[in-house]
């Protein structure tokens, strides 16, 4: 019964800081609408939902029920899913066994937020553990900072290496319409930024976005009907690692290490770094950039400096990350996995215009949550074997 | 944004959600608190097919998913495995520390993984991963991570 899966049709907001011009169903709605006429497909012809956002964040309890005006899932079978910062990689992941079960042929998966409408680091504080992390937390930004700390002192990295990565991202966003930061800046201009947790300045780190996004997957029955080149997702997987936050190894992110593992074995990738083309890597803060492609086995362990630094993951470069400017540019938090994946499906597509990566045979895309566990998706131009 | 508001107001509703909870700790966690507020003594709790010893102490070993039968004794010195210094006030912050606040995770002697803290009586510049700290414990103590209240330098 199992079937492949594509994506057919994806569909996004442009994101902004705060959209006081929509209510949470009508934003979610621009993106369902661009989505289905991405796909040229009515919502009569979708055949279920999954919907997801970050717990607290808009203090809506019952979002898959709450949004039907805006998702159109009013007497379709409509779930949430939420699993926090990767929760748009999750959706996707939800959707593709929907589709992949054979029980659903085409499924609308939706990630968006309203970041605008609660106090952030007060809903974030809930994804840790009450008796013992939270009365001695530091915020979200300090578990980060930890972490890079660590790799910087593991590795002999710098401040500088992180922040060439936070240049590279902001550049790239010039490239796209939907960003919510389009605009560049220096690497001394990241240096000179604020200092938020050591090494951590306040340009190494994403913001916070309102925003949504949506994307259309279908079986492998009639996907090439709704889409003559449709996005064919080849693999995906999803760690977590730990209970409390003196588990994890700081400086390496097993979580990706072992997902990756993972779907290269699944999809037969031997090198990565030859063989993806592209990456939309969910990467909040800069030095994400460094250490996670090194636990993706891209490069070595302590290599990712010199390779970004040669400018193999700028746009022309040998492996583009973040052709859309990445999490740094745009945070809408429930949705920001989701854009991740959209932007990818765009790259095998032929459709990211201004940011298109040429000839794109495979694209990956990925999730990271609240401290060390991640959800990530291999896509691919030909159909799964 | 405001080119799509075509000359309406766009109303925005404050409000707040006071929403009281009780976490109840559990008896693996109580006995930590109660040996740590009555003794002094910092416990965690070992699996006997991995030979880890957990602290935080687990009821269940996450690996091989076995109970943990056995309490052990954990060393109020331990090692510094990586540190940020918090330069904001982040509101995550409790109100009685005051920034540059230096978090850390730290190694106990006898534990397999770290515990997260304060660090203190010393400058954020002169900390280093892999310094040698020692636990500071409340005068005060409650029964909470709290009781022990910061690690200085050995
Ligand atoms: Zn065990």
């Amino acid at each position: 019964m199992a079937k492949r899966v594509a994506i057919v049709g994806t569909g996004q907001t442009f994101h902004k800081s705060h959209r006081p011009d929509v209510n949470g169903q009508e934003l979610i709605n621009e993106a369902v609408l661009r989505a289905l006429a991405d796909a040229d497909l009515k919502m009569k012809d979708i055949d279920a939902i999954v919907i997801g956002n970050m717990d607290h964040f808009e203090g809506i309890n019952y979002v898959d029920c709450w949004s039907v005006d805006g998702s159109g899932g009013t007497m379709k079978p409509i779930i949430k899913l939420t699993t926090g910062g990767t929760t748009g990689c999750t959706v996707a992941i939800g959707g593709y066994h929907l589709v992949g079960s054979g029980m659903f042929d085409k499924v609308l998966i939706i990630g968006w937020e309203k970041n605008s409408e609660s106090d952030t680091t007060g809903a974030i504080t809930t994804a840790f553990d009450p008796v013992w992390d939270r009365l001695v937390f530091a915020g979200a930004i300090s578990g980060l900072a930890a972490e890079a700390q660590a790799y910087i002192a593991r590795y002999g990295a710098s401040e500088r290496d992180g922040a060439r990565v936070s240049v590279r991202d902001r550049k790239h966003a010039m490239n796209n319409p939907h960003a919510q930061l389009r605009k560049e800046v220096s690497l001394e201009e990241v240096l000179a930024s604020p200092m938020l947790a050591d090494p951590i300045h306040l340009l190494d780190v994403c913001p916070r976005s309102d925003g949504a996004c949506a994307v259309i997957m279908a079986s492998e029955d009639i996907a090439e009907k709704i889409c003559p080149k449709p996005d064919w997702i080849w693999a995906t997987a999803s760690r977590h690692s730990y209970s409390y936050l003196g588990d994890a190894d700081y400086g390496r992110l097993t979580s990706m290490r072992e997902g990756s593992q993972e779907l290269w074995k699944k999809a037969g990738i031997r090198e990565p770094r030859k063989e993806l083309d592209v990456i939309e890597l969910y990467q909040p803060y800069s030095f994400g950039g460094l250490i996670w492609i090194e636990d993706m086995g891209i490069v070595g362990p302590g290599e990712a400096p010199q390779y970004i630094w040669d400018g193999n993951t700028d746009m022309g470069g040998e492996l583009p990350i973040n052709p859309s400017g990445g999490v740094i540019a745009t945070n809408p938090i429930g949705a920001t996995g989701l854009i991740r994946c959209a932007e990818a499906t765009m790259q095998v597509m032929g459709k990211a215009q201004g940011r298109q990566v040429p000839d794109v045979n495979f694209a990956f895309s990925s999730g990271f949550g609240g401290c060390w566990w991640t959800d990530m998706i291999l896509h691919g131009n030909k159909k799964p074997n | 944004m405001s080119d799509q508001f075509q000359g309406i107001e766009p109303m925005v509703y404050k409000s707040k959600i006071n929403v009281p909870y009780s976490w109840w700790a559990g008896d693996t966690a109580s006995k930590f608190y109660i040996t740590l507020r009555d003794e002094k003594k910092i416990t965690g709790t070992k699996c006997a097919a991995c030979n880890k010893v957990f602290l935080p102490p687990r009821k269940v070993c996450p690996s091989c998913f076995t109970e943990n039968k056995e309490w052990v004794n954990i060393s109020n010195e331990g090692t510094v495995i990586t540190f940020t210094v918090a330069r904001c006030q982040f509101a995550a912050i409790p109100s009685d520390k005051k920034v540059p606040v230096i978090w850390g995770m730290i190694k106990l002697d006898g534990a397999d993984t770290a515990m997260l803290h304060y660090l203190d009586e010393i400058k954020p510049e002169n900390v280093t991963i892999g310094m040698r700290v020692k636990a500071v414990f409340s005068e005060e103590r409650k029964g909470t991570i709290r009781d022990i209240s910061y690690f200085k330098p050995v």
